[in-house]
Order: structure tokens, then C-alpha cells, then sequence
């Protein structure tokens, strides 16, 4: 072993890893960073998960962050094994998942040109990173991946990137232990007390209040988690979650209203749009949620806790803004309420209960049954009811069969729903599985999934295979890119423009080829078996789920709509109305 | 309060940043990537011990865009201050132009009267051009390039805005 000061570029590295709490690191080797894959041999501490390709590599990594809390960490070659990455940091930042992604690059004496699979990727990543470095010097190579840790977990999370040039992880230099690195970057965590008493007092004024909870609570951790929850249960409150937001709040408590937005429940919409105070706890006025700006929420007052002013006033402007940590402010929120011992308007309270309790018996989410085909929504209902029990880990890809999860599962802690929900990244469900599956190596591990998303990663079932990682992809096979098809008959007149593939593989030959359980089911009477065998197999399963392939998802809030505007299914009258493209939900 | 201001507002802002590689490159990034206007954009190092560079900022949007703006700036983790010079108290704010005027006889008389009424140097003369410095507020400097124009100018290199709060306070 190398004295402590004289340690190569690769060992410093490896050791300022282990020093973050890395456990596991996803990666793919290559020329420039075989120096780092040479120090990884000799070592045990640090677990790799060799991927089949790149984007692969930092979805894993954005599972494994988002169902442990953790900072994902990903390793990769210079050139082409940098763009790789492109899509997976731009899925992390737009759903502010914290992750270290290390490059390797050419030796500093070439960059800038055009040597042997060279790409400036600082230059590219950089507005699709939170923060990223070159580093030059091996005696900064210590202090960098710390404060790359720091910047990741720090503040509103995300995504940063380390550029490590072949020369500065091949030199000698000297080891900087965390505690010796201090970052200038220090995010505000405490919320303006003014700020949180003017809250309680317009929460004590409220008639007709909504909470709208989003993907910040779950960034803050499982205390902000239970804070919110105690927060809503101890002012009666109805909750509703963003798409990002879901398992922040229990989903089977009455006092949630479910998912809310563009495929969200009626209940959950129509208070929105009704509400006298809307209660915006970590979530981004995101444009699926909001649909027409200038109809959203008319008649309220509005809140918003956001640990990012970015956020503040980008596209709905509030009335009040609190600004830091989603647990910290929760928790003053509850003391200032509890000093105050405010009463509510329970009069009120209860009529607006039951207003939206005549929305709620509306059963929004019903659909036609059928005992000849299986509809994607009864599979889902089958899949949550046959595996609550095991309190089960769920990713998705992305289409309909994702807005389907997202309305039939329910949620009861956080951690346990990772979905591409920004970027809407197809392919990212099943590396994400894997990432979550690394973490959670005895649980139940799903990535819901549709036919043509699938496709997008399918090489990473030999990485399940070889990692004995046992992560279950359920297909709802509908033949169709579901949603773009959806769109086009609701808005393109019903020209199915390449929205169908005619050619799909066998997916239980598929299956057999990695070495993994093909399983197939074409009538709704084979679905429960085939889920209790999926689940009873202890290695990696596709099952095909032979589904409708005209069903549509529904409720829906056609573009340029409004919350009150939602199209309830398929006979619903206000489908003839056409919508327009002007403002917010515009894209498939 | 879902009425959005519309009013198009012009802001300087002054930004204190590392001034590591790639910082600029952050900044400009941050204004093509998300559609804001950049009018002016002036940075130099400001600190050499600390090693922080400033950058001047003149831009124009809506209230909401300018806030945005500049919780943007603030959310780069190697900005360490953002100060919006135009809705934070009294401020001034400088520009120097070299401008070129290449011309003979009466024109070439007239160029100088005008220079010495705004008091720009002639900073390089040879028989058929000069070269004048001027310093001054954004619209003197426009003025006076537009009084050249007929006068043969031929070349003109601005520095942008630099601007600083008026009084004791720093940023
Ligand atoms: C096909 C498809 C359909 C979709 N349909 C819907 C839909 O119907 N409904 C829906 O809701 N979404 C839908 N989405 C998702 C949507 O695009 C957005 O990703 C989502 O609405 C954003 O969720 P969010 O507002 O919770 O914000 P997130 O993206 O989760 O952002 C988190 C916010 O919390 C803040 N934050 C971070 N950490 C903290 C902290 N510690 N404390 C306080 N605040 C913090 C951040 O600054 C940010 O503002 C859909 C996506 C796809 C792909
Ligand atoms: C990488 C990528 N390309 C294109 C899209 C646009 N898109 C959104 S949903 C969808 C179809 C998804 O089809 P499938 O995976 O079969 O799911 P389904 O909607 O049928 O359930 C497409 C093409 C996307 N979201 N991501
Ligand atoms: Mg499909």
C-alpha cells in the first residue's frame, strides 16, 4: 500500500467515496478510467454494477437515491461513455435526484484536441447538471468529489458531474478528508418564522383549504413525510399529491384526494380549482399540474414552501412564500399552530368536506370491466391488491401505463415510487428497478412498464441476470405507444402516425434468452396467477400482460384546460370541445 | 393574484461570483437556455485574494422574469451575491467606447469639436483618422457614436455597463 500522502489520483478517489458512504456504484469501464477500474480490483468496500449502457447507469443510480435517501453514484469512461449520461443528469435534475456522476477524460495535455474520444462534457452537462467540475490538479481530487456530495444532497438535490482527466487520477497526491473541505455553499434551511406565523394566520381564516403536495417533501426525507402527515391529520385538511409527491402522505388515508393534475382524480382537481387557500408544500406549480395558468385556482389565496426561490413565482404567483427546508418549516408551522391553539371554522370545514365528498362519489377512476380482455387498470388494481401486503418498491416507465399506476396504486410511505416525472424519460423504469432492487435486495421490487418504453433499456435484463437482482417488469402490452395514440385520437383526429409498432419480440422468449422468467397473460382470468407467480420466483421476470389496446387514460384535462374542464372518460360530452395549445400541458 | 405584470422593465444587476473556468459560461448559459434578454454583460476580477470576479448585468423582462433572473443566478453554486442596482437604492453606471472616425477637412474638424464637448480623448490620431475614448452613462455614449456617424465613423468597441451603488454600502 502507497503512503498516506502519496496516494495516485484513483486511490484518492476511492477512498474520498467510501469516506461520502458510497456503497454501490454503477458503471461501465473504458480507456480513460481504467486506472480507477485497476484500484476497484484490489478493493471490496466499494459494490459496482456493471450496466449494459450508460443512461442505464445513472437512472440505477437515481433508483437507488430516490428509495434510500442516499446520493447515487455513477462512474463512467470519457467520450462516448460521458454523452451516455446526458439523458439520466437531465432526468435527475428536472426531478432534483442527488447524484455524483464521475467521468473519466482524456489527460489534460490533450484536452481541447480532439483526441481519442474526447468530448467536453463539463461544457455539455453543464446546463443539465446542478453543478459539475474539471478537476486539474490531483491535490484538489479529494476536496472536489466532497463538495460534489455536499452540492448533490445540499439544498434543492440534484445531479452534479466530476471530469477526471487519465493524468490527474494516474499522479500522486495527497488525501483530504471530509472534514477538512469547507464548501461555500450553504442553501437556507430555516424558514422565516414572520413568514410561518402569517401562514397560520391565514390558515386559521380558511373555508374551503387544500394541501398540494409534491416531490420536495420527499427530498426533504421520511421526517418531513411524517410532519406533513401530522400536520394534515391535525387540521382535518384534504391533501393531494403531485405525480412527484405521491407516498409523502398516506395514500389510503381518507383525508387524501389522490394524485391531482392532467390525469389526477375529479375530487382532487375540482378542490383545487375551488379552494379559498391552497397549501403548497414542496411541489412547483408544474405546468401537468396547473393546466391554464390564468384559470388556476381562481379564488384562492395561496402558500407556497419551497426550499428553491427559483421556484417562487416562476409560473403562478403566491400570496406567501416560505422559503427552506420542507421539514423545518413544517415543524414550526406545527408549533406556532399548537402555541396558538387556533380554532378552524368547523362549520365551514364541513361543508367543504362534503362538497368534495359528492366529487369523490363521482368514482372517477372506474372503469368498464371485461371478462374476455384485460383492461390495464384491472391488471394494476390485481397487482396492487396481491402485493400491498409486501409493501412493494414501484417504478414505471412512461405513458399511460404510468398515469394507471399512479391512480391505482396506493402509496403509504415515501421512498417506494420512483417515476420519470419531469423529463419523462421512456427507459427509465427498468434501470431505476435495478438501482432500487441494489439497495433493497429482499424486497419487491416492479418497474410497471409498457411495451414500447421497455424496449428503450431492455438490455439491462443481462445486467439483472448477472447481478442476481430480481426485479419484476410488468408489461401492460397494448401494442401501441398508448399515450401518443391517446393524443391522437383525442386531438390529431384519429391519424396514428407511427404510433404503432407492428414488430414486437416475444417477450417470454425474450426473457428466456437473458435467463430470466417469461411470463404471458391474455385473459383477465390469468392475471392473478400470473402475479402470484411473478412474485413467487426468486429471479428476474418480464411478464407480458396481453392488455386493451384502445383503452384510453382518464380523467383527463385536454391541453390549455382548466381543472373544472376535465374530460371524466370516454362518453364524457366536453371531449368535443377542442382544446388549445397556448398555455401549459402541450406535450405527449 | 394570478394577474401577471406585463410591464417590460430594464434591470442592473450586479453579480459576485468565483472566478473559476466556466463561470461565464454558466451565466450566459443560464440567459440563452431560459430565453432571457442580455442588453449588457460586463466581468472582470474584482478580488484577487479571494478570487471572486464581478459581473454586470443589464437585462429587461417582466417583474416576474426579472426575479426569476435572479433567483437563477443565485441558485449557480459559484455565485456568491446577486444585487438588483435598479430597485435597491441610487445607483451609477459607467461605459468606455472606443470609437474610430476616419475622415478629412471639415468633417475631421467637426469630430473634434464634438469630442471636446463630451469630453472624449483622442487616444490615437493619424491624418485621415482618430481614435476617441468616451466615458459616460449608457446614453451619452450612444449619442455621441450617433453624432460621429455622419462624420466618417468607421469603428466603435464598447465595454458595457459597469455599475455600483451609491453611498457607503458595498456588495
Ligand atoms: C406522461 C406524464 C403525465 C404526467 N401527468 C401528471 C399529472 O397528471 N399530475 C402530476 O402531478 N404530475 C404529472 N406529471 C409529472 C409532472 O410533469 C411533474 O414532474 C410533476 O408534476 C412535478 O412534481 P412536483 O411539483 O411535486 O415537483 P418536483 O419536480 O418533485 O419538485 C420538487 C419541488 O420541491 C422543492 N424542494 C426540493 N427539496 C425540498 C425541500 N427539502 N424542502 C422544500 N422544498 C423542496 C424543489 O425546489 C421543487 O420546487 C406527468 C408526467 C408525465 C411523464
Ligand atoms: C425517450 C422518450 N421518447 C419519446 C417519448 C414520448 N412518449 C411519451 S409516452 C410514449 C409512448 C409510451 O408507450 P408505452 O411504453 O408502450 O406505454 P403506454 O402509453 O402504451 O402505456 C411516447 C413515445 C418519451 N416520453 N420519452
Ligand atoms: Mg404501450
Amino acid at each position: 500500500m502507497a503512503h498516506q500522502d502519496t496516494l495516485n489520483g484513483a486511490e484518492i478517489l476511492l477512498k474520498a467515496l467510501v469516506d461520502q458512504g458510497v456503497e454501490v456504484i454503477f458503471g461501465y469501464p473504458g480507456g480513460a478510467v481504467l486506472p480507477i477500474y485497476d484500484e476497484m480490483f484490489k478493493q471490496n468496500r466499494l459494490r459496482h454494477i456493471l450496466v449494459r449502457h450508460e443512461q442505464a447507469a445513472v437512472h440505477a443510480a437515481e433508483g437507488y437515491a430516490r428509495s434510500t435517501g442516499k446520493v447515487g453514484c455513477v462512474l463512467v469512461t470519457s467520450g462516448p461513455g460521458a454523452t451516455n449520461t446526458v439523458t439520466g443528469l437531465t432526468d435527475a435534475l428536472m426531478d432534483s435526484i442527488p447524484l455524483v456522476c464521475i467521468t473519466g477524460q482524456v489527460p489534460t495535455s490533450l484536452i481541447g484536441n480532439d483526441a481519442f474520444q474526447e468530448a467536453d462534457i463539463t461544457g455539455i452537462t453543464r446546463p443539465c447538471t446542478k453543478h459539475n467540475y474539471l478537476v486539474k490538479d490531483v491535490n484538489n481530487l479529494a476536496k472536489t468529489i466532497h463538495e460534489a456530495f455536499h452540492v448533490a444532497r445540499s439544498g434543492r438535490p440534484g445531479p452534479v458531474l466530476v471530469d477526471l482527466p487519465k493524468d490527474v487520477v494516474q499522479s500522486k497526491g495527497e488525501y483530504q478528508p471530509p472534514s477538512r473541505v469547507k464548501s461555500k455553499y450553504k442553501p437556507q434551511v430555516k424558514g422565516d418564522l414572520k413568514a410561518i406565523e402569517k401562514a397560520v394566520d391565514m390558515i386559521a381564516k380558511a373555508k374551503r383549504p387544500i394541501v398540494y403536495v409534491g416531490g420536495g417533501v420527499i427530498n426533504s426525507g421520511p421526517a418531513a413525510c411524517q410532519l406533513l402527515t401530522q400536520f394534515v391529520r391535525m387540521t382535518g385538511f384534504p391533501c393531494t399529491q403531485t405525480l412527484m409527491g405521491l407516498g409523502a402522505f398516506p395514500g389510503s388515508d381518507p383525508l387524501s384526494l389522490g394524485m391531482l393534475g392532467m390525469h389526477g382524480t375529479f375530487e382532487a382537481n375540482l378542490a383545487m380549482h375551488g379552494c379559498d387557500l391552497m397549501i403548497n408544500v414542496g411541489a412547483r406549480f408544474d405546468d401537468r399540474v396547473t393546466g391554464r395558468v390564468n384559470a388556476f385556482a381562481p379564488y384562492s389565496k395561496k402558500i407556497h414552501i419551497d426550499i428553491d426561490p427559483s421556484s417562487i413565482n416562476k409560473n403562478v404567483l403566491v400570496d406567501l412564500s416560505v422559503v427552506g427546508d420542507a421539514a423545518h418549516i413544517l415543524e414550526d408551522l406545527i408549533k406556532v399552530w399548537k402555541a396558538r391553539q387556533v380554532r378552524m371554522d368547523d362549520k365551514a370545514l364541513k361543508a367543504w368536506w362534503s362538497e368534495i365528498e359528492g366529487w369523490r362519489s363521482r368514482n372517477c377512476l372506474h372503469f368498464e370491466t371485461s371478462n374476455k380482455i384485460i383492461k390495464p387498470q384491472y391488471a394494476l388494481q390485481r397487482l396492487y391488491e396481491l402485493t400491498k401486503h409486501k409493501n412493494p418498491y414501484i417504478t414505471t416507465e412512461v405513458g399511460q401505463h404510468q398515469m394507471w399506476a399512479a391512480q391505482h396504486f396506493k402509496f403509504e410511505q415515501p421512498n417506494h415510487w420512483m417515476t420519470s416525472g419531469g423529463l419523462g424519460t421512456m427507459g427509465y423504469g427498468l434501470p431505476a428497478a435495478m438501482g432500487v432492487q441494489t439497495a433493497h435486495p429482499d424486497a419487491l421490487v416492479i418497474d410497471i412498464s409498457g411495451e414500447s418504453s421497455f424496449q428503450m433499456n431492455l438490455q439491462e435484463m443481462a445486467t439483472l441476470c448477472q447481478h442476481r437482482l430480481p426485479v419484476k417488469v410488468f408489461i401492460l402490452n397494448n401494442q401501441y405507444m398508448g399515450m401518443v395514440r391517446q393524443w391522437q385520437e383525442l386531438i390529431h383526429g384519429g391519424r396514428y402516425s407511427e404510433s404503432h409498432m407492428h414488430t414486437h419480440p416475444d417477450f417470454v422468449k425474450l426473457a428466456d434468452a437473458f435467463g430470466a422468467v417469461g411470463l404471458r397473460a391474455e385473459s383477465p382470468g390469468e392475471v392473478d396467477d400470473l402475479i402470484k407467480e411473478m412474485i413467487a420466483v426468486d429471479r428476474p421476470v418480464i411478464a407480458d400482460l396481453r392488455t386493451d389496446a384502445s383503452e384510453n387514460c382518464f380523467p383527463m384535462i385536454m391541453p390549455g384546460m382548466a381543472h373544472n374542464e376535465m374530460v371524466l372518460g370516454p362518453e364524457d360530452r366536453s371531449l368535443d370541445k377542442p382544446g388549445s395549445e397556448e398555455d401549459g400541458m402541450v406535450l405527449v | 393574484m394570478t394577474h401577471i405584470a406585463e410591464a417590460i422593465e430594464r434591470h442592473t444587476i450586479a453579480v459576485l461570483v468565483d472566478n473559476e473556468a466556466g463561470v461565464l459560461a454558466r451565466v450566459i448559459g443560464l440567459f440563452s437556455g431560459r430565453g432571457y434578454n442580455i442588453e449588457s454583460l460586463t466581468v472582470a476580477e474584482v478580488d484577487n485574494r479571494e478570487q471572486l470576479s464581478r459581473i454586470t448585468i443589464v437585462t429587461t423582462g417582466t417583474k416576474m422574469i426579472v426575479e426569476q433572473i435572479k433567483n437563477q443566478l443565485r441558485r449557480l453554486v459559484p455565485v456568491h451575491k446577486v444585487s438588483d442596482l435598479t430597485i435597491e437604492g441610487a445607483h451609477v453606471s459607467r461605459e468606455l467606447a472606443l470609437v474610430k472616425v476616419a475622415s478629412t477637412g471639415e468633417k475631421r474638424v467637426e469630430a473634434l469639436r464634438i469630442a471636446d464637448i463630451f469630453r472624449a480623448n483622442v487616444i490615437d490620431a493619424t491624418n485621415e483618422s482618430f481614435v476617441f475614448e468616451v466615458v459616460g452613462a449608457t446614453d451619452k455614449v450612444d449619442a455621441f457614436i450617433r453624432l460621429m456617424e455622419p462624420l466618417g465613423l468607421a469603428d466603435v468597441s464598447r465595454t458595457g455597463v459597469v455599475a455600483i451603488a451609491r453611498g457607503p454600502a458595498a456588495l
